[in-house]
């Protein structure tokens, strides 16, 4: 059953990682880094249950991890507008200002 | 090759597993920005079922509080707050697209691999079924984790009030 639940970890991960390489809105590349945050959550998951030595030390794990990733998203998203005041645009790849 | 049983805990994740993998799945494809947000509190919503089959039932009231709420509302304001084209996808870069997809798929391929080689071990012994894992998680969180504790609330406070410095609108 480990191993299951490790391939769903994997599958979300790798569509997150494709998602936050391809989109051009901001707020959805914001959304898919969340999304690979939560597959490396559900993989710590699933080791404090499977795992050779059973323990809640995963699941304090992925409650740090959780409020890390609501930390990230609130400053993400008030770096957005900030961002968004100063260009008005939201898609990143029209953040050229240090490559001209 | 999967060489499974069907239990109810199979099933269950086998249900989960179609929900989150069709909302990921859904989020990447959609085209309008709020369709996206919420396929991916769909995805957010599945995840948390498959902490309830892992035995972390207080991890899944918290992920559909943090993530199911709260993340996806501030997505929502973020993108409402932001000026977003209706329909995004003007311009399509259809190489960079393969690329990446072939780069995640290669990604994919290789954990995979990884997965399947790898002797996982039966537990020692079993997480105990009878034991309040809420309880144990708030004892764990007030001793041996206290210090982690106290610097995450530090961490979420100094981010939050650099939220709003930084979402402020400048006074000229």
């Amino acid at each position: 059953m480990l191993s299951s639940y490790l391939t769903m970890a994997a599958i979300l991960f790798c569509i997150g990682l494709y998602g936050a390489l391809v989109k051009r809105n901001a707020v959805i590349i914001l959304l898919s880094i969340e999304l690979m945050l939560n597959a490396v959550n559900l993989n710590l998951v699933a080791f404090s249950k499977y795992g050779v030595v059973p323990s809640l030390t995963g699941q304090m794990f992925t409650l740090f991890s959780i409020a890390v990733a609501a930390a990230e998203a609130a400053v993400g998203i008030a770096v957005l507008i900030a961002l968004f005041r100063a260009r008005g645009t939201v898609n990143v790849d029209e953040y050229d200002e240090m490559r001209r | 090759m999967f060489n499974v049983n069907f239990t109810g805990e199979f099933v269950a994740f086998f249900i989960f597993s179609v929900l989150i993998i069709s909302g990921a799945v859904l989020m990447v494809s959609f085209t309008k920005v709020v369709h996206m947000v919420v396929s991916l509190a769909a995805v957010f919503i599945g995840i948390a079922g498959m902490f309830v089959l892992l035995q972390a039932e207080f991890l899944a009231f918290v992920q559909v509080l943090i993530y199911a709420g709260a993340v996806s509302i501030l997505m929502i304001f973020g993108i409402m707050m932001t000026k977003h084209q209706d329909a995004e996808a003007d311009r399509s870069r259809p190489l960079h697209e393969t690329l990446t997809a072939i780069g995640a798929l290669a990604l994919f391929g290789i954990l995979f691999y990884a997965i399947r080689q790898s002797e996982f071990p039966e537990p020692e012994q079993p997480l105990s079924q009878a034991t309040d894992n809420t309880m144990e998680i708030g004892k764990l969180l007030f001793t041996n984790y206290v210090v982690p504790f106290e610097l995450v609330s530090v961490l979420l406070t100094v981010a939050f009030i650099g939220a709003i410095v930084l979402a402020k609108k400048e006074a000229d």
